[in-house]
């Protein structure tokens, strides 16, 4: 059986390149087919919000790359719900459907896979 | 035990530094190492353009002694190297540029060979940030 990857994102989508690297990685293994779920945590849960408009920063809207995983066959996104609440976004609509795990849940998460690769 | 040790940060970091004394001592413990991943600014360190100053370690050079000795596998990301100017010879071509400057041992390739090399390996050990 192929090993597992936990993917935790915690870079905002804005500050520089690392959260289009840390989703690179996800859609790679989706094209092989590998298992990988993401949890957004810290300034990544800023990754979700839906009506961003990166085109004011001469960004390419990364929002665009997240709705493609499940094309990749990434269906599996959690969000921690004490970093939306931290950053005022408890009640914010989520451009892509994430379970919102409290801190009890992340730890239980983190246990089920083989890895977890932290960016 | 099989290892994949993943390079997040530039030459000049601790945590590169940390990865390289990690990746010693997992070969003297008489580990095996599957793979070294290059990502992100980790890239930086295949460059053989460094230039560092006589009184400073320098962790990119030792680095790639390190994995000429061992004939470990060293694979930087293709896609975060072109970014940020590490180009082999192939791509230098490809895409125009006067200078290859891909450092000797290391192969450019893509990111699948981080997920193979996981799935052949038993510990993924990161390093990153400061």
């Amino acid at each position: 059986m192929a090993k597992s990857v936990l993917l935790i994102s915690r870079q905002a989508p804005w500050a520089g390149i690392a959260a289009a690297e840390a989703l690179d990685i996800a859609l790679a293994a989706g094209a092989f087919d590998l298992p990988l779920s993401i949890l957004f945590m810290d300034d990544g849960v800023l990754q979700l919000l839906d009506q961003q408009q990166p085109l004011a920063l001469q960004q390419k809207d990364l929002s665009a790359n997240l709705q493609a995983l499940p094309m990749f066959g990434i269906e599996q996104l959690y969000v921690a719900q004490h970093c939306l609440t931290e950053r005022g976004l408890a009640e914010s609509t989520l451009v892509m459907t994430a379970e919102r795990l409290d801190d009890q849940q992340i730890q239980q998460l983190i246990r089920e896979y083989d890895y977890v690769v932290t960016l | 035990m099989k290892f994949v040790i993943s390079v997040l940060s530039s030459s000049h970091a601790p945590s590169t530094r940390r990865a390289l004394r990690f990746a010693q001592a997992v070969l003297a413990a008489g580990h095996e190492i599957i793979r070294v991943f290059f990502y992100q600014d980790g890239v930086l360190t295949a460059s053989n353009n460094l230039v560092v100053a006589q009184d400073q370690q320098d962790i990119a050079q030792q680095w790639q002694a390190f994995i000429a000795e061992n004939e470990l596998d060293a694979v930087v990301c293709i896609a975060a190297a072109l970014r940020r100017g590490v180009l082999d010879q192939t791509e230098a071509q490809r895409y125009g540029r006067e200078a290859a400057n891909l450092a000797e041992g290391y192969q450019l390739s893509g990111l699948g060979q981080l997920h193979d090399g996981l799935q052949q390996a038993e510990r993924l050990i990161s390093f990153g940030g400061q």
